[in-house]
């Protein structure tokens, strides 16, 4: 609290606490996890993993899971992002979901993946740079 | 005279570096890397890529054992198997791995087993090199570290 020359004491704003980011980074690959972990690290987040959409349906299952933003890779072994992403609207899940497509993936590949609940898609690789307007949007909203 | 070997240290890593880049090997997205390390993740550069190592010589020994089959016909698997290999590639900024890596899954997606064979080879080839090259830079940046813990004789 501050105090003018007059020495009253200043009412000030109460200090906001900003919630950190919570992220729940869905690939089956370790290198892009680890690399997405720290990208969520550097902007002040906190990231979960997961290694599959199964896994990721998964934690959800109790309805106790709370993410701000889900990274959804497109192809996974044992459940695939659109799969995962169909079935975690189904489950009411309102996460921002950001599917990771690469370059082979073609534009009808990346309509159905979008068409199935995502808010964006981004390809490989992700960087800081272009996933923070993202997510800026997504801390002002 | 201590800070000299410090200093020097830092240009062979930055020439060595600057082949990296001229030669193709190395793009843009490793720098990203290098600029996500910092002191709360001080060895992250170094630990992402020996994931990297460790998953994509998984991923080799899987394709050489697929395509020594001599009843081999899963082209599909080939393909899954690459996909992985040119994502990680991508995410470490290792980009002539990457490009040897979907020519070969060109090869797989005509299902081209000679091609795919002659495929493998450049791409283990790419990828030996690769690792040699970043063993040469860890070492380096390592007696860097080293030589920059010498405190000066007062």
């Amino acid at each position: 609290m501050a105090t003018t020359s007059t020495g009253d004491i200043e009412k000030t704003k109460s200090v906001e606490v900003k919630k950190k980011l919570n992220v729940l980074i869905v690939d089956d690959d370790p290198v892009i996890r680890k690399l997405h972990e720290i990208i969520i690290k550097s902007i002040g987040g906190i990231s979960q993993t997961a290694k599959n959409g199964e896994e990721a349906v998964n934690i959800h299952r109790d309805g106790n899971a709370s993410f701000d933003l889900i990274l959804m890779d497109k192809e996974m072994p044992e459940r695939d992002g659109l799969s995962a992403t169909k079935k975690l609207r189904e489950m009411k899940v309102t996460s921002m979901i950001i599917g990771v497509t690469t370059l082979a993936d073609n534009e009808e590949e990346r309509k159905a993946f979008m068409e199935a609940g995502l808010n964006h898609c981004l390809a490989k690789p992700l960087s800081k740079a272009k996933i923070l307007p993202l997510i800026n949007n997504l801390m002002d909203a | 005279m201590l800070g000299l070997g410090v200093d020097r240290l830092q240009a062979d890593i930055n020439r060595l570096l600057t082949s990296l880049f001229h030669q193709g090997v190395l793009d843009e997205q490793f720098l990203q890397l290098q600029q996500l390390q910092d002191e709360t993740s001080p060895t992250f550069v170094y630990d992402v890529i020996n994931i990297y190592f460790d998953e994509s010589e998984k991923l080799l020994r899987s394709l050489r054992l697929l395509l020594m089959d001599r009843e081999f016909s899963d082209y599909k698997k080939i393909g899954l198997h690459l996909n992985q290999l040119v994502g990680s590639s991508s995410s470490i900024g290792a980009r002539r791995v990457r490009t040897v890596c979907v020519a070969f899954r060109s090869a797989s997606e005509l299902n081209n087993r000679p091609g795919c064979l002659r495929g493998l080879e450049v791409v283990e080839h790419e990828y030996h090199y690769l690792k040699n090259m970043m063993h040469e830079l860890f070492q380096l940046e390592q007696q860097r570290l080293l030589a920059a813990g010498v405190r000066y004789p007062m």
